[in-house]
Parts: C-alpha cells; sequence; structure tokens
C-alpha cells in the first residue's frame, strides 16, 4: 500500500522528541510515514473538524487542524441584520452552551446602551440559566471525552442529568437547544410558576450524582493512566496560546473572568465568597495534562451549583426586561465584552452607528482560539494520545468556523 | 480408505445413532463423514443461536447499565428478536468491496476468522456423552485454532486498502503476540494439576467433593491463574479494555472500518463465538466444567447415562460460560480502553512474569502435596 495521497498537504518535519522518555523504543522503529486524515468525518473530532496526521507507526510525528468546514457566515449576518434578530444565531456557534452566547452577546449591545438598567430578578434568571447550562456544557465534554477515552457509560450518565436540565430550560423558555432566551435588556420572560424549585430539586440530585462521574471516570486507573502526563500545556505556552477558560485553568493559571473582570452578579458574589476557581495541580501527573482539563471541568460543575443556589437564595419577583423598545435603535459607540463561557472567554466586539443594524459584529470565540494549540501538542504522542489530546481541548466546531 | 479403530470407537452419539440405523454394507468411513456433517451442522447452528443471544445480552447488559432498558419492541418480549432482525437486515444488505481493495483476501479474511472459531468449537463437548471430536489435545487444538483468527483479522486489515484498517490489523498482530503467552501459561497452572489436555477428561477428573472438586480449590495458584487467563483471553477477544484493533473513537472501526453486510457480520459472531469459547475454557479448566452440587445430585439420582443427568451437566457448563461472557460485558461498559504501549506493557512486563510464577508456585505445590 503506498502512502502517497493526492494533494497532500506537506507537513514540515517535526521532530521525533517525546514528552515522556517512557515510550523511546518507538524511536528506534522507523516505517514509512502515513499521512492520514482525521476527520472531517471521524468519531473522535467531535464534529466536522479535520486533523491531517502524519504518523510514523502509532506515533504522531505532525499534526494539522483544518477548520470551515461548518462555516456559516455568522459575523456577517450580525452586520446584516437588526440587532434582535441576530440573537438567535448567537445560539448556534457554541450550541452546547447557547445561554452563555445569548448573554455575551446581550451584554456587549447593552454596554453601549448607558441609561438601560437591567431588572435584578432578570440577572438572577440570566445566572441561574448560564450556570446550569456550563453544568449542561461540561456534562457533554466529560461524557464524550469518556468516549474518546473508550468509556462509554459515563456519557449516559451524563446524559440522564443533561436531560433534566434541558427539560428545565424548555420549561423556562420553550426550547431545548437554542434557547434566545436572555435577552438585550434583560430575559424573555419570567419563569414559570414551581420552576425555581425544580432547579432547587435538580441541584440536590445533580450533588449526589456528581460523585458517580467523579468515581466511575475521573479517577478511574485506567482513564488516569491514559490521560496524566499527556498532551502537557505548561503555564507560559497556554498563555502564548492566549487559551481561557478551562484549559488555562487546567495548566494552573489562576483566572477567571467572572472573578477577575466580574460583570452581572458575579462581583457580588465573589465577595460573598460563594464560588472558588477551580485551578488543576497537576494531582496525577504533570501540571497541564489531560487530566488536569478533566478535573476542572468536573469539579467547576459544583461551583456552578454553588452559584445556582445562591441565585435560588436571594431571587425575588420583580420585572424580567428592562426598558427596550420595540425597534432598538443603538447609540453610536463600540464595546467588546468578554464573558467566562464554558469552553474559555466569548468575546463580542460591536460598533453601531445609531442605526437599527450593526457596523461590526466580531465574535471571539474560545474554541476557535483553544484549537490552535493542537498543532504543538500532536506530534510526537500516540495516535490514541491524539485522540485523548483532541478531546481534552473540548473544541465545538459550531464556534470555531462560527 | 481406512479409519484406524480407535477413532470408531472414541466416536460420538451421532455415530453410534447412525450405526445402529445404517444398512449393513455402509463402509464407516462414510459414516464418520455423515456424523462430523451432521454434527458440524448442529454446532453452527448452535454458536449462531448463542451469538444472537449474546448480541442480544449485551445490548441489555450495557442498557441496564448506563440506566436505559435496550432493545425493547422487536418480538414483543424486551426485543427478544432484535437479533434476528438485525441478521436478516445485514444479510439483506448490499456486499460493498472497496475499489482499491485486494479483493480475494478481502473476501477470504471473513471466512477465515469465522472457520477458525468454528473449528476450535468442535473440540468443545457440550454434554458429558455428546461432543463432536473427542481430541486428547483438546485444548491444544482449541488455542491453535483460535490463534488463526488473528491472520484473518491482520489480512482483513492489509486488503481493505484503508490506513484506518491497516492500523487496527497492526494492533491485533502486536496484541495477540503480546498475550499468547501468557495465556498459555496461565492454563499451564490447570494442566499441571489436572494432568490432561482432553476437555472432556479434566471436567471428569473435578468430580469429587460433591462436585465441587474444581481445579480453582485444588491448588492456591489455579485461582490467580484464572485471572491471568482472563485477563489475557479479553486481549485476545478484543473485548474492552483491550478492544485496540477496533478501538472505535480512534481507528473508526479498526481492521472491519470498510465491511459491511454479512462479511462484516462473520467479524461480529466470531467476536461472540470467541467470548463463548474462552469463558468455555475457563469454565472447564478452571471452574470445574459440568461439575457442580446439581450434576453431582442428577448422577446421584438418575445415573450417568441418563439423559436428565447429561442435560444437567451441559446446562451447568453453558451457564458457567454465560456467566463468563456477563463479566466480559461488564467491563466492557465500566472501564475505558488502555493504550496500545501499556498494552503491550502490560502483556510483556506483568502478565507473563505473574503466570511464569504462577507455574512454578504450582508445580512445587503438586510436587509436595
Amino acid at each position: 500500500m503506498s502512502s502517497e495521497s493526492r494533494g497532500s498537504i506537506h507537513l514540515d518535519e517535526a521532530p521525533r522528541t517525546l514528552a515522556s522518555g517512557e515510550r523511546e523504543f518507538m524511536l528506534d522503529v522507523h516505517t514509512q510515514d502515513l499521512e492520514v486524515n482525521m476527520g472531517p468525518q471521524h468519531p473522535a473530532t467531535h464534529g466536522v473538524m479535520r486533523i491531517l496526521i502524519r504518523t510514523d507507526g502509532e506515533l504522531v510525528t505532525g499534526a494539522q487542524p483544518h477548520l470551515g468546514y461548518l462555516h456559516r457566515c455568522a459575523e456577517k449576518i450580525g452586520e446584516n441584520v437588526e440587532w434582535l434578530q441576530y440573537l438567535p444565531y448567537t445560539d448556534r456557534y457554541d450550541y452546547l452552551s447557547a445561554m452563555n452566547n445569548n448573554l455575551g452577546y446581550s451584554m456587549a449591545v447593552e454596554a453601549l446602551m448607558p441609561g438601560l438598567e437591567i431588572p435584578r430578578r432578570a440577572q438572577m434568571l440570566r445566572t441561574i440559566c448560564v450556570e446550569l447550562n456550563r453544568i449542561g456544557s461540561h456534562l457533554v465534554a466529560m461524557g464524550t471525552y469518556g468516549l474518546d477515552i473508550g468509556a462509554f457509560t459515563p456519557f449516559f450518565y451524563a446524559f440522564r442529568e443533561r436531560e433534566w436540565m434541558m427539560a428545565l430550560f424548555e420549561k423556562i423558555c420553550g426550547a431545548r437547544l437554542t434557547y434566545s432566551y436572555i435577552r438585550i435588556g434583560g430575559v424573555f420572560n419570567d419563569s414559570p410558576p414551581g420552576w425555581l424549585q425544580e432547579v432547587e430539586r435538580f441541584c440536590d440530585v445533580f450533588e449526589e450524582k456528581w460523585q458517580e462521574y467523579y468515581d466511575l471516570l475521573v479517577v478511574n486507573q485506567i482513564f488516569v493512566q491514559r490521560t496524566a502526563n499527556v498532551g502537557v500545556i505548561s503555564k507560559a505556552m497556554a498563555l502564548d496560546f492566549g487559551l481561557t477558560g478551562p484549559m488555562l485553568r487546567g495548566s494552573g493559571v489562576d483566572f477567571d473572568l467572572r472573578r477577575d473582570m466580574p460583570y452581572m452578579l458575579y462581583g457580588e458574589m465573589t465577595k460573598q465568597k460563594v464560588f472558588d476557581v477551580i485551578v488543576a495541580r497537576g494531582e496525577m501527573g504533570t501540571l497541564g495534562d489531560c487530566w488536569d482539563r478533566l478535573y476542572v471541568r468536573v469539579v467547576e460543575m459544583m461551583e456552578s451549583i454553588k452559584q445556582v443556589r445562591w441565585c435560588l437564595d436571594n431571587i425575588k419577583p420583580g420585572p424580567v426586561l428592562g426598558d427596550i423598545p420595540k425597534v432598538l435603535r443603538i447609540p453610536i459607540g463600540e464595546a467588546y465584552v468578554g464573558i467566562e463561557n464554558p469552553r474559555g472567554e466569548l468575546g463580542h466586539y460591536v460598533v453601531s452607528d445609531g442605526g437599527k443594524i450593526a457596523v461590526r459584529c466580531r465574535v471571539r470565540g474560545p474554541s476557535f482560539v483553544n484549537v490552535a494549540v493542537l498543532e504543538e501538542l500532536l506530534p510526537g504522542t500516540l495516535l490514541a494520545d491524539a485522540v485523548a489530546i483532541v478531546g481534552s481541548t473540548d473544541v465545538v466546531i459550531g464556534e470555531t468556523d462560527r | 480408505m481406512n479409519v484406524p479403530m480407535s477413532a470408531v470407537e472414541r466416536s460420538n452419539v451421532f455415530y453410534d445413532l447412525l450405526a445402529k440405523f445404517a444398512p449393513a454394507g455402509v463402509p464407516t468411513w462414510v459414516l464418520a463423514l455423515t456424523a462430523a456433517g451432521v454434527g458440524v451442522g448442529i454446532l453452527i447452528t448452535f454458536v449462531s443461536v448463542l451469538a444472537m443471544f449474546s448480541v442480544w445480552m449485551e445490548r441489555k447488559v450495557s442498557g441496564h447499565i448506563q440506566c436505559r432498558y435496550g432493545p425493547m419492541y422487536v418480538g414483543g418480549w424486551h426485543g427478544w428478536a432484535q437479533s434476528l432482525a438485525d441478521g436478516i437486515k445485514l444479510l439483506s444488505k448490499e456486499d460493498l468491496i472497496p475499489l482499491g481493495a485486494d479483493r480475494p483476501l478481502f473476501m477470504l479474511a471473513p471466512a477465515i476468522v469465522l472457520a477458525s472459531i468454528f473449528g476450535a468449537l468442535t473440540a468443545m463437548p457440550l454434554t458429558p456423552s455428546v461432543y463432536f471430536a473427542d481430541i486428547d489435545l483438546g485444548l491444544f487444538f482449541i488455542l491453535a485454532m483460535s490463534s488463526m483468527t488473528t491472520i484473518g483479522v491482520v489480512m482483513a486489515g492489509w486488503a481493505s486498502a484503508s490506513k484506518w484498517s491497516l492500523y487496527g490489523a497492526m494492533r491485533e498482530a502486536a496484541q495477540v503476540v503480546a498475550y499468547e503467552i501468557p495465556l498459555g501459561l496461565a492454563l499451564l497452572v490447570p494442566l499441571l494439576v489436572v494432568g490432561t489436555l482432553n476437555l472432556r477428561e479434566a471436567s471428569e477428573l473435578q468430580s469429587g467433593w460433591y462436585g465441587m472438586h474444581w481445579l480453582v480449590f485444588q491448588n492456591p495458584f489455579v485461582f490467580p491463574a484464572l485471572l491471568l487467563f482472563f485477563t489475557a483471553a479479553l486481549a485476545e477477544t478484543k473485548r474492552a479494555p483491550f478492544d485496540l484493533p477496533e478501538a472505535e473513537s480512534e481507528l473508526v472501526a479498526g481492521f472491519m472500518t470498510e465491511y459491511s453486510g454479512i462479511r462484516w457480520s462473520f467479524f461480529f459472531m466470531e467476536e461472540y463465538a470467541a467470548m463463548f469459547l474462552m469463558s468455555v475454557v475457563a469454565a472447564i479448566f478452571f471452574l470445574g466444567g459440568f461439575e457442580s452440587p446439581v450434576t453431582h445430585l442428577a448422577r446421584e439420582q438418575f445415573g450417568a447415562d441418563s439423559p436428565i443427568y447429561q442435560a444437567t451437566a451441559g446446562f451447568v457448563l453453558l451457564l458457567k460460560a454465560m456467566f463468563g461472557i456477563f463479566l466480559m460485558m461488564w467491563l466492557r461498559w465500566t472501564l475505558p480502553r488502555v493504550r496500545i504501549d501499556q498494552v503491550m506493557t502490560m502483556g510483556y512486563k506483568y502478565l507473563t512474569p505473574l503466570a511464569l510464577v504462577c507455574v512454578l508456585g504450582a508445580g512445587v505445590w503438586e510436587a509436595i502435596f
């Protein structure tokens, strides 16, 4: 069989160095290099990402991610539809955390409206929804990461709870995936009767079930062996690549936008020490390995529960939508607002010329930035490690391509 | 053509039945061939039904482990006919062979895989007196035949002309070479105790103690050997956590990426037949074979030739084998997959030396007691 593939993209010769000395015996064996397309249709790429990898036996010697299979011109659409009309499009870039996307865009637009006041109940509902959505997103991240490593069952356990979370969202806004619930000026409608109590029940059950994931997957010996010391991102490297979110905290950098650049109610929560920022300590291996990144995500879910509980304790009746006209005309100006998405900093940069339509609508997606690290991480790993590393970046292709 | 008398004497129940009713003058080799044909027919049916049942069981076990029900509709009661429906679907699917594939090898590979596992199963007795081949080197024959599946898998991976398939085939070759050794060594331990490679005799020799004179209870080194054997058997049958040759999240579907329809189902059936085979070997050489208190009681009450005793013994063996299969399924739906270098490390650095220690210990124990 020949490894020549028509129209192959030439990769630079990668150094055959390994992170750990353990697998150096592989270096003595030289075989014909194979160029393999991992994706666009491959179970481990979580969508339609394509990674062109070159392998020497099982050893990956070069990797190049190719994006753009799911490009839907989201930013250009933002410059062609009215302010409010763009909101449903934000649902679609990181479809696992649509609430967070809604919030990021709404807050960017609200930053251009100085007189606007967001009612406190709306802020509470926003926080509850955003944090519940963060739990749902991390559940998928954890479950699919288990699939990548070969453990099937945690995926179903994760979806059991995610299903309830989606049912909660269905009750409050009618949609299960693309919510468009958080609006410019507040939220779309008040919570139905009994909804907050059900959220509380969800929190109780989730805290119980969380231990299951932890025991079944996170501290599973085989799982630890597969992920510890694999795909190590050093602190400096994480900062150089501009990583954010769990990817950054997984490398031991103590940074969370919710605490360090507080928005909405997070400043208040930080003052009351409601939640901690989870930072990896390299417990199972080297600081910044795949296990650390998953650990941050899994433990972060419990912090989200604390935030939801705080909101449930402090929420009071009141209006849920600020004084917003039917046809929005945003004052002249520009604003950048970055919020902490489950995958990192989601930034919206919007420019208004005073009209009904944005002049510029730029999105900084965390997955897009985080995926860049793959080209650096993959060479020198085994094929199975490559899958583990791609999974640990937790990319959502809808967002890298937008 | 003369069939040696010893072979005729040790023939099976089918031969005896045929010999009783056959007209005079029919040569023995015709009878022997006919008996073999009937036996193989029964065996293939038995294993196919068993494989279908195992698939259904796997889906049910995985379903219940994962907070779901598994198949519930086809056939009415708990989706019992689901495997049957899937089998019919697979049979009626288009037979696809990739353009760049090596056609003869591509078509031969599933046949080799399935034929070798069926061949290995011929040495398996169904009950103490219903069997197809009473081979003195029965265990040796089983190991030899089941190793041949590797050739088919490597052939499939190579002939598919797909890079993912090739990875799967190479992994299979490396893995099987690494785990044949501890598998064989672990089996040496009960063999030292029982002293025969014949499956029926091995089972017969464990009939004491009211049917609980199992080899695991006879020598303290047999139980660790059972654990080693089970681990190596998981790797040998490509079951999780050693399912690297088909690792679907890494290699799409490994060596069977390009296969579909009936050819794919051959690989599938082989997997379950191999699981059954390994569980039967474990049951016979570690866990008493046909013997259990129930079997003992049946023999005491009805005699060794009675159909009731035969049925009980067969059922006990089947139950033990099914329990082994259930354990394999349980592990599959609980554990993540190990990496290829970890597989190699485990096989060469831990399992093989441990198995050697067990062989030494068992030998010393047998010499002393």
